[in-house]
């Protein structure tokens, strides 16, 4: 599947391959049928589906030390199918059935280790939030077809364009847009996400982590651009930018923070989920093409990057039997390997140049420069300095033994959900273990030296943004714009960010292990100021499902009151 | 978050959520007025092009076909999960014994059992052609069966529910679409889900080519899914016992 | 003609939300559940509705001129049901497995029952017990 994916991006990159199920072509431009779309960029993301697969199925062999009842593989490759018919598909509500499809596979797979509470609670936290996100995107869709009588994303674009932007074209694209941000994480949509993560089998993280949170987002460039970009485009394209740009900020603040508090590696790694997340909506938000090209190149990388993470999590767990690094202090002494990849892991979450991670965000730097938004890259860069410093702390307590064994500032992770997640009893054949973890690092920090990465994916987004040019091409066969030429090199400016990141989440993974040494007034100062707000949002994370539905209608309410608001 | 606060959020929001949506309401044509493109193209070119009289069947199993496809993958996604999530061993002290003792309901029940299933397998059956399809048909089917236990005849509900030979039908039917799928690359040469089969007259069961084999897998997986789920649950609840 | 179908899609949806934030029984809140979704299958039919049209089945051989009602919502709504039945097995097959563990459905964090000592609570409010003794 990944080497089909992979074929795949090099035969789209003449032109978006259209793919019209039942053979119903358009009829006088007017889409009868259903169809896929392939370019370059969405298949990028089904090959990052493909790659992250596999090292979950290899590393499922060994994870699992039960037999693993058939349902879990079954559910694992409809699980595959239903993410890659979801990146590409070009019909809105077929996306919405592929959509509902990775949801119910995903939530069987969550539901794995039954017998824990916290997996009841996160399961259903999972399904219950999901849903009602699933029927804002329904609602969205079915205002549009009112609208348009179209299913097509192309087409939904093509007569939206004839008309201004009123109050249907922005709700609906404010409920479509909210319900691709619950299946993304995004604050304040995310709460059920480190529910959901922290609860379900490694193996399966890798895949949640790696690429289906970011599936959403993938999705919101696409309907912006494919759909809604005609008429939202002009003259309303600074509150779109806004608003993503806002709650993509708000979410790679939050996430950051929250997984810096986190002693539970598996949930502090959904929280570095969800802080990502925040800076690929911010990097979709700035609506150029250089962004997108770079969320989508981030999106590769980073998730090959957690998929590594998650792996050695993975591994960690079954070796040690706990992956909580209070519990696990020092006690990952025995495999320098799998620590080695997670501190490599988190200096590319810690965009340390040159590695694939830091390509993408260089993309992003410079595609906010262009718009003369200075300020974005460096708040950016904290946010992946504060998530690899939590990764590179953690790291440090259990493979290296550093800093005390307790710390009253981290949350540590209920039971059920680390304690009896594996058996001490290693398996012999560790290698089917820890080989996913680094071959997916590899790829991952790897990317960066792939020639011309950036400027080709930002040549292919040029030419996705050319919403008109799509259109015909998809709806009448027209033949693919040409690609422009685009020169692509990484400022000095890029450069510092990248190895600021990195040294900040150095030192501030330090801090987090000998906080002790700083001086006391120093230290009292910043818990005052910082202490309560941190505590305040430790206790929102509460489990309560009711309370992330109220959170979820706060949110929805408050994005798409802002679109309205900021359009007329 | 107290409850009160959270209540007070909610409201909040939820008003301002509803101002939105009707705002959003108020653009869409006057009810009744609804002049889509795709919906009339499907109405008139459908009865010519795939012979059937039901059009809804027509968009269901061929012109978006692979939504339905996806959605058959769906259902046995759901019997999949549920099994997983409730596979824990059951013990062998399974309640067998009927759990109704009413002799009303029991003769009514075993009544309704025929004409429903009856009636399940006319309306999957002439699903192109009357309203209804293999989706509706096979939900009707499969509630007769579960009629069957709700009647007090639980034994005998197992007997005409072999676990192992519904699995099997489930796996067929899901299968089988995807193979008439690929029957339009292999044997049309051209694409997924493309038909390939005469089209015969239309009006008669013997029409619409692919849609009506589609229409009776579908029918058949939806149907044996229903049990299968239902089967999970009361197998669940008659060992919680 | 009438906006009542759509205030009544509007309605279903709030309502069903509303019962979801305040539901204290898990089987209450997949039936809220089911009835926000049936919020969508309203409005997807009555946005396809058209005025003296007929059902989309054109038996008698005749009607095309007549024209019907849109065809694809109807598809749609089919497609919008199967999910509806699919989401609400797997939450009743998690909350059975919650009912045998415990023989409880209420949700113990929600207000009536908050009142009692976090220890009979088999369920629910585990996570925010836990940070809560953490706290400093």
């Amino acid at each position: 599947m990944t080497v089909l994916c992979v074929v795949l991006i090099f035969h789209s990159a003449h032109g978006t391959i259209t793919y019209w199920f039942g053979g119903w072509h358009p009829r006088n431009g007017i889409a009868i049928g259903i169809s896929f779309s392939v370019e370059p960029l969405g298949a990028g993301i089904a090959a990052l589906i493909g790659a992250l697969m596999t090292a979950a199925l290899v590393q499922s062999i060994d994870y699992f030390e039960e037999e693993v009842p058939p349902h879990f593989f079954v559910l694992m490759l409809v699980f595959l199918a239903s993410m890659i018919g979801f990146a590409l598909s070009s019909d809105l509500f077929n996306m919405f059935v592929f959509f509902e499809l990775m949801s119910t596979a995903a939530f069987g797979l969550t539901g794995y280790r039954i017998e824990h509470r916290s997996v009841l609670q996160g399961a259903i936290n999972f399904a219950v939030v999901n849903g009602i996100g699933a029927f804002l995107l329904l609602a969205g869709i079915a205002l549009l077809y009112g609208r348009t009588g179209a299913l097509n994303l192309a087409q939904i674009g093509q007569v939206l364009s004839r008309h201004g932007a009123d109050g249907l074209v922005i709700v609906a694209f404010g409920l479509i847009v909210v319900g691709l941000l619950t299946k993304a994480g995004a604050v304040p949509f995310h709460f059920w996400l480190s529910d959901a993560y922290a609860v379900a089998p490694a193996p399966v993280c890798v895949l949640f982590a790696g690429v289906m949170s970011d599936l959403g987002l993938h999705a919101v460039g696409r309907v912006y651009w494919v759909a809604f970009s005609g008429v939202l485009g002009n003259g309303h394209a600074d509150a779109v930018r806004g608003v993503l740009i806002g709650v993509g900020l708000l979410t790679a603040l939050v996430g950051a923070l929250m997984a810096f508090v986190q002693a539970g590696l598996k949930r502090m790694l959904a929280f570095i989920v969800i802080s990502h997340v925040g800076i690929f909506l911010t990097a979709i938000g700035l609506l150029t093409a250089r962004g997108l090209a770079g969320a989508t190149v981030y999106v590769v990388a980073d998730g090959l990057v957690k998929g590594a993470l998650f792996c050695a999590v993975g591994h960690l767990a079954r070796r040690v039997g706990h992956t909580d690094e209070l519990i696990a202090h020092g006690r990952g002494r025995s495999l320098p390997l799998t620590g080695t990849v997670v501190a490599l892991g988190a200096l590319g979450l810690a965009i340390l140049p040159p590695f694939g991670t830091f390509v993408a965000y260089s993309l992003v730097e410079r595609g906010a420069g262009g718009l003369g938004y200075h300020w974005l890259p460096p708040l950016l860069a904290i946010a992946t300095a504060v998530t690899g410093a939590s990764v590179l702390r953690a790291a440090a307590r259990i493979f290296l033994g550093l800093g005390p064994a307790e710390d009253d500032l981290l949350v540590a992770a209920p039971r059920g959900e680390e304690a009896d997640e594996g058996m001490r009893a290693a398996p012999r054949r560790g290698f089917l273990l820890w080989g996913p973890a680094v071959a997916l690092l590899v790829a991952g920090l790897g990317l960066g030296f792939a020639p011309g990465i950036a400027a080709h994916a930002v040549q292919h987004a040029e030419r996705f943004v050319d919403r008109p040019a799509v259109a015909r091409e998809t709806l009448h066969g027209a033949p693919p714009a040409p690609l422009p030429h685009v020169h692509e090199q990484i400022g000095a400016a890029g450069y510092a960010y990248g190895a600021g990141s990195a040294i900040l989440a150095v030192a501030l993974a330090w801090i987090g292990l000998y906080r002790r040494r700083i001086p006391e007034a120093f230290r009292r100062a910043a818990g005052a100021t910082a202490g309560p707000a941190v505590q305040r949002l430790k206790l929102l994370h509460d489990g309560v499902v009711g309370e992330y539905v109220t959170w979820l209608t706060a949110g929805a309410a408050a994005i798409t009151g802002l679109l309205a608001l900021l359009t007329r | 978050m107290s409850p009160r606060v959270r209540l007070g959020l909610f409201g909040v929001s939820a008003a301002v959520l509803a101002c939105l949506f009707v705002w959003a309401l108020t653009g869409l044509p006057q009810f009744g007025a609804f002049q889509g493109e795709y919906g009339r193209i499907l109405n008139s070119a459908a009865g010519p092009e795939r012979h059937v009289t039901n059009v809804v069947s027509a968009v269901t199993f061929d012109y978006r076909g692979f939504d339905t496809l996806g959605e058959e993958v769906l259902l046995f996604t759901a019997v999949m999960a549920v099994a997983l999530l409730l596979r824990e061993a059951r013990s062998g002290d399974e309640r067998r014994a009927d759990a109704v003792r009413s002799d009303v309901v029991r003769a009514v029940g075993l009544f309704a059992v025929g004409p429903t299933v009856v009636m399940g397998l006319y309306v999957a059956a002439h699903g192109y052609l009357t309203p209804g399809g293999g989706f509706q048909g096979g939900v009707a089917t499969a509630s007769g069966l579960v009629l069957l236990y709700a009647a007090g005849r639980y034994r005998a509900y197992r007997a005409a529910s072999p676990k192992t030979l519904i699995d099997f039908a489930e796996g067929t039917g899901v299968g089988t679409y995807v193979v008439v799928g690929l029957a339009g690359i292999v044997v049309g040469g051209s694409a997924f889900l493309e038909n390939v089969v005469e089209l015969g007259v239309k009006g008669t069961l013997a029409s619409g080519g692919t849609i009506a084999i589609l229409n009776a897998v579908s029918g058949l997986a939806v149907a044996s899914a229903c049990v299968l789920i239902f089967h999970e649950f009361l197998e669940e609840l008659m060992t919680a016992k | 003609m009438s906006f009542l179908p759509y205030a009544l899609a509007a309605w279903l949806f709030f309502v069903g939300l509303y019962g979801i934030v305040t539901s204290r029984h898990l089987v209450h809140l997949v039936v809220c559940l089911g009835v926000m979704q049936s919020s969508t299958y309203v409005l997807l039919l009555a946005i396809g509705y058209r005025t003296g049209k007929k059902a989309p089945i054109f038996t008698s051989g005749v009607p095309t001129k007549v024209g019907a009602v849109d065809p694809v919502v109807q598809a749609l709504t089919l497609t919008d049901v199967v999910v509806s039945v699919v989401a609400s097995a797997l939450i009743l097959a998690l909350v059975i497995e919650i009912w045998k563990r415990s023989g409880k459905l209420c949700r113990c964090s929600a207000p009536p029952c908050s009142a009692q000592p976090a220890i009979s609570c088999p369920h629910g409010s585990t996570t925010s017990s836990r940070l809560r003794s953490r706290q400093p």
